[in-house]
């Protein structure tokens, strides 16, 4: 909402400069988001008067004017036709800036001294519809239309451009500010000063008009009142310099008395105002009914619009001569040859209005404001005011009498007004006088006795509805600063993490302790994003959930694995000439609930967290296996297993294992496959992990209880096995633990040998054990026995032998 | 006759320790001359031959020579190891202005690390943390928060939709209603998380943002202790010489609402081009619990009351580090990563 400041000044004396008055309205809550003087960009342009004009000597089409500047004469050269002597002209004097930032100098013209320059509306920023007598190809020849230009003064003053406009940014909740006068009565509230408001003339109710025009509200719940009013005899005609400048400068361009007077109504009151030629209104009714399916009709933006049905319409018994609250009808519109006129002053049910606006795509002045829920009691006085501003600009004859189809009257609202409740509620020792009268400064009423005060809410202020409503009025103008700011006593919390998210923190602790940077990404992704890692068509993965109204296909579903947003990150990494990065994420994946085998996009999905490691340039899958085993056993997660696995598509299938804790997958860990790098453009070996964070948190032991030194030696043997080429060596492992029983103590792979030596397609893999016992030195017979248990149960599970 | 052999040997000793510069060559002289097949130990033995007379004056020559002899090597042994140890002392520098052995440490996430600083300074105040889902019902992120369907506050908030009742929250208040609907008070949580807007990516705007909810429920909560508790959070994050304002604001959910600034970093308050001349900066959303809100969630707002406050963390970020592109945070380019 724009506030040109002289428009305030009609309603509030306000002498505040702009900044004071600026900080002290964002202070009550009326935030100033900044203020704009176009006078500003216009320097040293004074009104001049023409003495005389000769011929260029050289110069045909230039003209030497000799200008009087209020102090002295000056010379400036010019090549309008317009002028004549005598005539009151802008001169831009030597230095003078113009919009835009433009600069005159003076300057010689054909060898002519030119002490500055005569310049066009156009020139200061201004168009023909402001200054409607100008020529719009010459020099501003000035006409006072009221204000006296004068000789030597800048020229801002008298063309109404020296006035700061104020931009507000108003809250949803106070439509009632989207008007010159919401402002001027929070002004008046803010800064303690009378208010005086525009009092337009009652009108009978009884009168000509029930003769000439009938009003018929349909659809009653969309449409609580409709008012209307008649002018003849109508004279279109610019409007007068002030009405023009207050539009002006409220950022309305003017068009004529009419269409001006009801927007200068919206401005002023806040309620949207309609004008229609009365000659194109059928069977002379109105009717306020809902858009039957398929009806279109013509907008005064030129637009032929398909109506959407419901849609809330003013029509005549034959056709839609407007959109309610959005737009006018182009078969009503006002036009040079109108005679007859209806003004429609009317209130509609917001949320209707603001569906009807969104799905014409169709957002305006009028739609902004009804959107919120306007006050109906407001539509009379606006109307009362446009017929007195007819008769004021002499713009027609107002009928007598007016429609106001009301059918419901609005109950006004009463409060009773709880100061101990309030001190209570806001923590600050305001007076109850204190609140009566901030309350009364913004038009609230109060009566009864102290201590028993009924407040009675202005019809504006639907969003007043019970005590906490008043303690805001009452706080904000008090001054929200001066409420003194306390710690909050009452009993006692136990604040802090709770075990999974303590064990989160653990979890990115350990992933950075093991090298691994913090990624973020985002949780989108798209269908191309399934292709790209080479999931198959049918995978449960590309069932997720859709965004309706997604950015772009790319970002249109939630994402069902954070490979994608991973491989992007090092892609990215990777482009820009970093050789090696490692990375971790600790984010969600979005599954859909399944019913019947279907994703069921009823109810919420199952946001699960996952933890995604990658590392590329410098290492290699062990690197990524070693990183995951340490942040394990500092996390305390023991017995998870790396099962060799060829299924996932988006892995080397012999490079690749599945994450098992007892029987059930927690992750994936493996190297990328070749065509997936292709498709990211990545050019080295990538090894990522997956792993399903809520697993982990499971398998963590929280229980963990010390267990004593040992005070008995270990027993130390190597062990060399031949096996097949392709046997794990976990299942040797498992083999060998299960075997030798509760002595052992330590078993560690130390080397594995291919080649010439063991054979063709075997290995050898070699073992160092520890043996130890918790009650006695242990004897070597008794390792030699328990790695001889070992060795047989080897040979009988894995086929494996002692190498000799 | 021996004492001159005795004071030969002595002198030749002296001399020959004097003239060892290796641990081996004074083990040649100990043996040469103290060994059991040594010139004093022979000498020794040949006491046996003198007169009564001679003996104890010849045993106490030898044993001063044998002592003198023994000194000596000793003082050299010791020299000698002496030496030695600074010999390969010497031999052992190394240049320590080589670089230390690499070892990478991962960092934390810029929006991580100050998260955790939040979550630090609110715990300090008792508050737990809550979690809810980013995928939410119309009814959690817009209806209980009394803001109906078509009310002209969800235009502040452009929304993705899943179907019509459910939506990517928009904010993260909704987990307001959650844990009233689920915990009486007295309740003191924050709830961080992602939410979305369907803002197109720039410097300033990402469909995929942070926020952190607070929510305060008890017996006899002000707005003076909503205006103690958050200017208590500022002074933490910024520094103790932080100011703050209370603006007031317009939230659905809230009543009263206000918006909470910090004065600009840049110029404290004057007005700069950094915070728009205004000399402030927004930094979050607040106010008292709206009675409707605490009604619906089946709390009495004749007993209890509260206030509640959503701050952004990008934006907290980005001034803290003075970022200027808020893509940077989801590009996680490495040289970005590891600055902070």
């Amino acid at each position: 909402m724009n506030l040109p400041y002289l428009w305030l000044n009609d309603y509030v004396t306000i002498e505040k400069d702009p900044k004071t008055y600026a900080a002290r309205m964002t202070m009550t809550g009326s935030k100033v988001e900044g203020w704009q003087n176009a006078a500003d960009e216009i320097q040293n342009v004074v009104w001049g008067k023409i003495l005389s004009i000769e011929k260029h000597p050289d110069a045909d089409k230039l003209v030497i004017c000799q200008v009087d500047v209020g102090d002295k004469t000056t010379q400036i050269v010019t090549g309008a036709t317009n002028l004549s002597v005598g005539d009151i002209v802008p001169a831009c004097l030597h230095g003078a800036r113009l919009p835009g930032g433009v600069v005159i100098k003076k300057a010689k013209m054909r060898g002519v001294e030119s002490n500055g320059m005569l310049c066009s509306f156009a020139e200061l920023g201004l168009t023909l519809h402001d200054l409607p007598y100008a020529d719009p190809n010459g020099i501003l020849v000035y006409q006072n239309e009221g204000e006296e230009a004068i000789l030597g003064k800048p020229v801002t003053k008298a063309l109404g451009l020296d006035d700061p406009v104020f931009e507000f940014e108003i809250t949803p909740n106070r439509p009632d500010c989207l008007s010159v006068i919401g402002l001027a009565r929070e002004t008046a509230a803010s800064f303690e000063l009378p208010l005086k408001l525009p009092q337009p003339p009652q009108r009978l109710a009884e009168g000509e008009i029930h003769n000439l025009l009938k009003v018929e509200i349909a659809d009653p719940d969309l449409c609580p009142r409709y008012c209307a009013a008649m002018a003849r005899n109508i004279k279109i005609a610019p409007s007068p310099k002030w009405m023009r400048d207050r539009l002006r400068a409220a950022g309305v361009r003017p068009i004529n008395n009419i269409v001006d007077i009801t927007n200068f109504v919206m401005l002023e009151y806040g309620q949207p105002m309609h004008a229609f030629d009365y000659r194109c209104i059928d069977d002379n009714a109105i009717v306020v009914r809902r858009a039957k399916a398929g009806e279109t009709t013509a907008t005064l933006d030129g637009q032929q619009r398909q109506l959407p049905e419901g849609a809330l319409l003013i029509t005549d018994p034959q056709k839609p001569i407007g959109v309610a609250g959005v737009m006018g009808g182009l078969n009503s519109e006002i036009t040079e040859n109108t005679q007859m006129i209806v003004f429609e002053s009317a209130t509609f049910d917001g949320p209707s209005i603001r569906a009807t606006s969104r799905r014409l795509g169709l957002r305006t002045e009028a739609s902004g404001r009804y959107e919120k829920g306007l006050d109906c009691e407001n539509a009379m006085p606006a109307l009362m005011r446009a017929c007195q501003l007819v008769e004021q600009l002499g713009a027609g004859e107002v009928v007598t009498g007016v429609i106001d189809a009301y059918p419901v009257k609005k109950t006004p609202r009463s409060l009773p007004l709880e100061p101990e409740k309030i001190r209570r509620f806001l923590g600050a020792d305001i007076a109850e006088e204190e609140m009566i009268r901030t309350l009364k400064s913004l038009q609230f009423g109060i009566e009864g006795q102290p201590g028993h005060f009924i407040v009675s809410i202005p019809s504006w202020r639907d969003d007043v509805e019970g005590m906490a409503d008043l303690a805001e009025e009452a706080a904000r103008i008090y001054g929200y600063d001066k409420i003194e700011p306390t710690l909050f006593g009452g009993s006692v919390t136990q604040g802090g993490l709770n075990p999974y998210q303590r064990f989160e923190l653990a979890l990115s602790e350990a992933c950075m302790a093991a090298g691994y940077n913090e990624a973020m990404s985002l949780s989108f992704q798209g269908v191309k994003d399934f292709d790209k890692i080479l999931l198959p068509e049918d995978a449960p993965q590309r069932k997720a959930v859709q965004i309706s109204n997604p950015l772009g296909e790319d970002q249109s579903l939630m994402r069902t694995t954070s490979l994608p947003a991973m491989l992007e990150i090092c892609a990215r990494n990777y482009n820009r000439r970093l050789p090696a990065g490692r990375f971790f994420e600790l984010s969600k994946i979005y599954l859909p609930q399944q019913k019947d085998g279907q994703p069921d996009l009823t109810v919420l999905a199952d946001e699960r967290p996952i933890l995604t490691m990658a590392l590329y340039g410098n290492g290699d899958f062990f690197t990524l296996k070693g990183g995951l085993e340490a942040i394990f056993a500092s996390l305390s997660i023991p017995s998870v297993e790396f099962l060799p696995c060829s299924e996932n598509p988006s892995y080397h299938p012999g490079r690749s294992a599945v994450l098992m804790a007892g029987e059930k997958k927690i992750g994936f860990v493996g190297q990328i496959h070749p065509a997936v790098l292709r498709n990211y453009g990545i050019g080295a070996e990538l090894y990522v992990c997956e792993a399903d964070i809520l697993s982990l948190y499971q398998l963590a032991d929280t229980k963990k209880e010390y267990k004593a030194l040992p005070k008995f030696p270990a027993v130390v043997r190597d062990l060399a096995v031949l096996c097949d080429q392709s046997l794990p060596v976990l299942y040797l492992e498992k083999t060998i633990r299960a075997a030798a029983g509760k002595t052992l103590e330590r078993l560690e792979l130390f080397d594995v040998y291919q080649g010439a030596q063991v054979g063709e397609g075997k290995k050898s893999v070699a073992f160092s054990l520890a043996f130890r016992s918790y009650d006695h030195t242990l004897t070597d017979q008794e390792a030699d026995a328990a790695l001889q248990k070992a060795l047989i149960r080897l040979k009988e599970e894995r086929g494996a032998e002692i190498r000799s | 006759m021996m004492k001159e052999q005795l004071n030969q040997i002595l002198s030749a000793a002296l001399g020959e320790v004097r003239a060892a510069s290796n641990q081996q060559a004074l083990e040649a002289v100990r043996v040469r001359f103290l060994g059991k097949k040594g010139e004093l130990t022979a000498i020794l033995r040949g006491m046996g031959k003198l007169s009564a007379e001679e003996r104890p004056a010849a045993g106490q020559l030898a044993n001063q020579v044998r002592a003198q002899i023994e000194q000596a090597l000793e003082q050299t042994q010791a020299s000698l190891a002496e030496a030695a140890i600074a010999r390969k002392l010497a031999s052992e520098t190394i240049d320590v202005t080589m670089p230390g052995q690499k070892i990478s440490l991962g960092k934390r996430h810029p929006l991580q690390t100050v998260l955790h600083q939040l979550y630090d300074i609110f715990i300090g105040m008792g508050f737990s943390i809550a979690e809810g889902p980013e995928i939410e019902y119309d009814y959690y992120n817009f209806e209980a928060l009394n803001i109906p369907k078509n009310h002209p506050a969800r235009d502040t908030q452009d929304t993705f939709y899943v179907n019509d009742n459910i939506v990517l929250r928009t904010q993260t208040s909704g987990m307001q209603v959650r844990v009233m609907e689920q915990q009486k008070p007295p309740i003191r949580i924050i709830a961080p998380g992602r939410v979305y807007r369907s803002d197109a990516v720039d410097a300033t705007h990402s469909p995929v943002f942070h926020q952190i909810e607070g929510l305060v429920v008890d017996k006899g909560v002000t707005m003076g202790d909503l205006k103690g508790s958050l200017e208590v959070f500022a002074k933490r994050l910024y520094g103790e010489e932080t100011s703050v304002r209370f603006r007031p604001h317009h939230f659905p959910f809230t009543e009263p609402s206000a918006e909470m600034d910090v004065a600009c970093f840049k110029c404290h308050g004057k007005g700069c081009p950094l915070c728009k001349g205004e000399g402030y900066i927004e930094i979050l959303g607040c106010g008292m619990v709206h009675p409707k809100v605490l009604r619906g969630c089946g709390i009495d707002p004749e007993i209890y009351s509260g206030f509640a406050f959503g701050v952004g963390l990008e934006r907290i970020v980005m001034q803290r580090y003075k970022i200027d592109d808020m893509r940077l945070f989801y590009e996680n380019d490495l040289r970005f990563l590891a600055q902070f």
